[in-house]
């Protein structure tokens, strides 16, 4: 569900560290069987790398597959080869991306062949298609699956027989089928370790989100901000490598503020901060270019969105801790954004607006993902009449390049754009007289 | 006069409105929008500022011409002659222009032929000209495509079969002529164009030549009154290929919502159907957005819906709201594709149903699909202005109304004759702020 730097903006330390994680980690993948290494496939929202981690086993996750093809224009060509395949145009376009990509040979987007998974684990279960997409998987790989189910937080909290519920099976289901699978014994010392790695990096990582209170916001958090992401929501949360990246990251972002300056943009440095926005919904990758062209040319930054929350809630203070390791985990898996309910969200947006001081908030919605776009329409009520800030409501789709419809898109926004600046004008149209 | 024009690029139209410093609107103009946005913009302004003289003249006649009905019919009269003027400056642009397209390559041999035929055409044309604008003459369009268009075909049918040429041969160059002239924008002064009509008004009528004497120093008057454009805002789809600068431009939504504002101080809620898109938009007091929705990713039920339903039933599209009123029940049309429409309503066509049923049936199909647009962006709340070319389908409104009172109960539902301008009239209130007023 997430992004990392496939798009060459500008090449800061971190981006070019990034960059190098992402291949590196594309190349163990590429030569996992001779290598000797075993792989887990799993998901973002969940994902249990730093667990992952003790087995020696290498992580692969096929949205991030997903995206980082959609960036690089291939998911067209796959999504119509799983079509042909018999899945049909509402399905999720991440699950049938990575179907066609399987069908076509399992090139990575890096270009190098991917590896069949030794284990699908799921270890998060909000997103239903998730678990559909594994079935998919398991039929074509005819491996091992293990399956942690994460109650939803249907009350909008996380109870301790929730976190119980989470351990008792990573005890009893998903350590034991991945020792048998590696052949590594688990020891919970090491996964202290990763977890500490985790800690270090999370800390960083939220000061870098926060960052976005300041005026003009030294960053976006949404289109810059998917980058940010990138370490910590996929294979390297846990690793040294990530822990190094946000300490770039960090240093990198608290010079622009030392200087004054605005996010970083494909063109260069954004110079004017117009309009704050809060997002919610994930971007559309396959044009990811244009429709963040949309938003700096008009001078607006994203200064919060949810979509950075999908792998962790970092800002709201949860942190991977080395003291209770199996725990933190399971509180991890239950506290992703994608895991709380409809009131929960609404109240995190509402949060951002106010801490962010965001001119409005703007949803954007995927045709295909029917788990996370139902209720947003009221979600964008709610804020409207709790924050008196206008809203706007876009759609689009992830990774299928036919649901983004530019001039549309581009029409409403700049209608959004001049409406928040007549309402900041308050009052400024003209007399009304008879036509 | 001080003139404050909105332009609405609409995918289909192309409108102008011309306001007073006063606020008041002084004209109108309308086009079809062709693929130039740019001559598009230009014909509808030219027309607007056409009107907005008019307007002049009708105050500066006022106390001339005490008569109103008098008033009336000179003024009718006036522009009937411009109009006509107009035409037949365009009709010699078309001939020269199909002159020029029959020329060399696989016209050689046949060319004194085509140019004979051709001008056989324009003669005849010409010699029909002034019928199409007598006085009590019913035109089915006011743009030149569709008038000359028309005529061309009736006439050049025949001359073709007279002349041993193809009759499609003729067609081609007409069809790569006319693109040409009706992309070229009204060229001239606006005072001298009417200045020649109303001498032509006293060849055409002779009956007025004693009121054309009596108004000619007035007339004179109003027409050096010198138009100052103050400010000019863009808004509609095709506003960004406009040569305007950035704070000359705004987006629809703003101005429909300040256009029905002004038409309505009390609108709330703006719905909008145009040729390709369906806008539902709440206002405050003020004329200013607070939301709005859109169609998304799919035309279906916006102005276009019923332009393919009336090219499949070969009727045109202003016939098929009054077929619908004919209906004595609505056929229940679930798609909500167009293309799918059509299947459906050849379906019903086979199984008996009646065309006025189906079509009545279609109609509401398109409103059903402005009301899923309108609950997305909060409902309607009173009072309701209904806007856009669809606004004038007598069928749409009485299925919009039927929906809207039985969902929202009693609300005051506002529909103005000249709903099609509110994007240009909002547009204009923009560029009388634009120029500091």
């Amino acid at each position: 569900m997430t992004v990392t730097a496939a798009a060459e903006v500008v090449k800061d330390s971190s981006m070019l560290k990034q960059k190098e994680m992402i291949s590196g980690n594309y190349r163990k993948l590429e030569t996992a069987a001779a290598d000797g290494r075993k792989v887990a496939a799993t998901f973002v929202p969940g994902n249990l790398n730093e667990l992952i981690m003790c087995f020696d086993m290498l992580n692969n996750l096929p949205e991030i597959n997903a995206i980082q093809n959609g960036l690089r224009k291939k998911t067209g060509g796959y999504i119509m080869e799983a079509e042909k395949r018999g899945h049909s145009e509402d399905v999720c376009t991440y699950v049938k991306a990575d179907l066609g990509m399987i069908a076509k040979g399992n090139i990575g987007p890096d270009g190098q062949k991917l590896p069949n998974p030794d284990l699908l684990l799921l270890s998060y279960t909000g997103c239903f298609t998730f678990m559909k997409w594994f079935e998919l998987l398991r039929d074509h790989y005819r491996c091992e699956t293990a399956m942690l189910h994460v109650p939803y937080q249907g009350d909008g909290k996380i109870t301790a027989n929730m976190i119980a519920y989470v351990v008792r099976q990573l005890k009893e289901e998903v350590i034991p089928k991945l020792e048998r699978i590696s052949g590594v014994k688990f020891d919970i010392d090491r996964l202290r370790e990763n977890l500490a790695r985790s800690a270090r990096a999370e800390e960083d990582f939220v000061w870098v989100l926060e960052s976005a209170k300041k005026k003009p916001s030294p960053i976006d958090a949404y289109f810059g901000g998917v980058y940010y992401i990138g370490p910590i929501f996929t294979a390297f949360r846990g690793t040294q490598d990530a822990t190094e990246y946000y300490r770039l990251l960090r240093a990198e972002i608290a010079e622009r503020i030392a200087l004054g300056q605005g996010p970083v943009t494909p063109t260069g440095d954004m110079p004017n901060e117009r309009y704050r926005l809060v997002v919610e919904g994930p971007p559309n990758w396959t044009s990811f270019r244009d429709f963040w062209k949309m938003f700096y040319e008009e001078g607006a930054v994203v200064v919060a969105s949810t979509y950075t929350k999908v792998g962790g809630l970092y800002d709201q203070g949860f942190r991977h801790d080395p003291a209770k390791p199996l725990e933190s985990l399971a509180e991890y898996c239950l506290g992703c954004y994608t895991n709380r309910n409809l009131p929960a969200r609404i109240d995190l947006i509402e949060k951002y607006m106010e801490e962010y001081e965001a001119d409005g908030i703007l949803i954007n919605s995927i045709k295909s993902c029917n788990s996370f776009s139902a209720g947003q329409l009221l979600v964008l009520r709610e804020i409207e009449r709790r924050t008196g800030k206008p809203g706007a409501f876009i759609e689009s789709d992830l990774v299928d390049p036919r649901y983004f419809s530019p001039a549309n898109i581009k029409n409403r926004l700049e209608s959004y754009f001049q409406m928040v600046d007549q309402r900041r004008a308050g009052g400024g149209s003209a007399p009304a007289r008879a036509a | 006069m001080e003139a404050y024009i909105g332009i609405d690029l609409g995918s289909t139209t192309t409108k102008a409105v011309v306001l007073d410093e006063n606020m008041d609107v002084l004209g109108r103009g309308i086009t079809n929008s062709r693929a130039n946005y740019d001559t598009a913009c230009k014909v509808a302004k030219y027309e607007a500022l056409l009107a907005a003289r008019f307007t002049l003249l009708q105050r500066g006649l006022a106390s001339v011409v005490a008569a109103e009905a008098r008033l009336g019919d000179f003024l009718g009269s006036l522009e009937r002659s411009f109009r006509l003027g107009q035409f037949v400056e365009q009709l010699d642009d078309l001939e020269v222009t199909c002159l020029e397209k029959a020329k060399g390559g696989r016209f050689k041999g046949r060319e004194e032929a085509i140019a004979e035929a051709i001008g056989a055409i324009f003669v005849t044309l010409r010699a029909d000209a002034p019928a199409l604008f007598a006085r009590d003459a019913r035109r089915k369009s006011d743009f030149f495509r569709d008038l000359a268009g028309s005529r061309f075909m009736a006439v050049g049918q025949e001359t073709a079969k007279a002349a041993g040429l193809s009759y499609d041969l003729l067609l081609n160059i007409y069809d790569k002529a006319i693109i040409e002239v009706e992309n070229r924008p009204p060229s001239g002064e606006i005072r001298d164009k009417l200045l020649r009509a109303l001498d032509r008004l006293m060849e055409l009528s002779p009956d007025l030549t004693d009121l054309v004497a009596e108004v000619a120093t007035p007339v004179r008057r109003a027409l050096d009154i010198p138009t100052e454009e103050m400010s000019v805002v863009g808004t509609g789809y095709g506003r960004v290929t406009l040569p305007f600068s950035k704070e000359h431009i705004r987006s629809e939504i703003l101005c429909h919502g300040l256009g029905a504002h002004m038409m309505y101080p009390e609108t709330r809620t703006v719905l909008d159907i145009g040729g390709q898109d369906t806008k539902a938009i709440q206002v405050d007091d003020k004329g200013i957005v607070e939301n709005f929705q859109m169609n998304d990713r799919c035309a279906a039920g916006c102005g276009r819906y019923l332009g393919y339903i009336a090219d499949e039933m070969n009727m045109g599209v202003h016939e098929l709201g009054p077929l619908a009123m004919q209906a004595t029940r609505s056929v229940r049309i679930n798609s909500t594709c167009t293309v799918f429409a059509g299947a459906e309503l050849r379906d019903r066509l086979a199984l008996g149903e009646k065309r006025e049923d189906i079509i009545a049936g279609l109609h509401r199909a398109i409103i059903l699909r402005a009301m899923s647009i309108i609950s997305r962006s909060g409902g309607v709340r009173d009072q309701f202005t209904f806007t856009g070319g669809v606004a004038k389908n007598e069928a749409a409104v009485k299925e919009l109304r039927q929906l809207i009172t039985e969902n929202y109960g009693d609300v005051a539902i506002n529909i103005n004759p000249d709903s099609i301008y509110t994007g240009a009239l909002g547009a204009a209130a923009f560029a009388r702020r634009a120029a500091g007023h």
